[in-house]
């Protein structure tokens, strides 16, 4: 029986660049920031109440897991717009909405009602898209 | 959204919205100095009373007990840079030692030094043994275990 996810992975295009998007604008929590030889770094965040769910920050480099080719599609796909990560929830999401309008946060929908509940979409420092949610 | 009043005009309820939000950036900004309640307050301008029950509203915890928030979690970055527990006591707004101790372990479930303590060993350990931070699959994935 699963019972719980532990790690997700974001594929990002800079990571000190994510970094800042991650914490500094959206307050993400920094789980592990560990040094993985030349080039390579391991980097999770955490959103705020949830300190068990590790966001790895992965970046898409050349390596052991990707070729250039790969690379090169999967920057163009992220930058794209092509992948959308993850939900998350907030408790009021037009506050949460205007803080991260005024911290430079790009909206692709602004909050609107929906059958399920209020909604917007913003996109990360690289390109992922994801949906931020109030339930009703 | 969690409305601070359902029958005010959605215009006013932007407004509202962007004044408490004004002031808890307020807050994220200006907690390590001498700033409280009425300070916070006045950046939004509103009545302390109303200003309390907005924030609350849509932040689910008060003006207070977010700032004291936002002066442990600052505290805890300080912390694991190996800074003095009396400093970063002062860096991060508390006037007292011993309610920045209080308030620390109510928080964290460990006194500042205790904290520093257990950072420093994690920190050293990160560098020392990274793969340990690492799901296996990551590690054999990405190849780290060849470096």
């Amino acid at each position: 029986m699963i019972t719980k996810m532990t790690h997700m992975c974001v594929y990002v295009l800079n990571q000190d660049s994510a970094y800042d998007f991650y914490v500094n604008k959206l307050g993400f929590k920094v789980h592990t920031d560990a040094p993985m030889g030349p080039g390579a770094r391991w980097l999770t965040v955490c959103p705020t109440d949830q300190p068990d769910l590790e966001i790895t920050l992965f970046l898409v480099a050349e390596g052991a897991m990707f070729t250039s080719d790969t690379v090169k599609t999967m920057t163009d796909l992220i930058k794209k717009g092509t992948f959308g990560a993850a939900v998350f929830t907030c408790v009021d999401l037009q506050a949460t909405y205007e803080e991260l309008k005024t911290k430079g946060v790009v909206f692709k929908k602004t909050p609107t009602k929906e059958f399920y509940g209020y909604e917007a979409l913003f996109v990360d420092d690289s390109g992922n898209w994801f949906s931020l949610s109030q339930p009703i | 959204m969690a409305s601070p009043n359902a029958k005010v005009p959605h215009y006013y309820k932007i407004y509202l919205y962007k004044r408490v939000v004004q002031a808890k950036l307020f807050i994220d900004v200006h907690y390590a100095e001498s700033i409280n309640l009425n300070s916070i307050a006045d950046e939004a301008y509103f009545s302390k009373y109303h200003f309390i029950r907005l924030f609350k509203s849509i932040y689910g915890k008060t003006p207070h007990h977010y700032l004291t928030q936002v002066r442990i979690n600052a505290a805890k970055q300080l912390l694991k840079k190996d800074i003095q527990v009396s400093e970063v006591c002062t860096s991060v707004g508390f006037d007292s030692a011993t309610s920045f101790a209080v308030l620390f372990k109510k928080s964290v479930g460990l006194s500042p030094s205790a904290y520093q303590q257990q950072q420093r060993q994690r920190m050293t350990d990160i560098v020392a043994r990274p793969l340990r931070y690492v799901p296996n699959c990551f590690v054999e994935t990405y190849g780290w275990n060849k470096n």
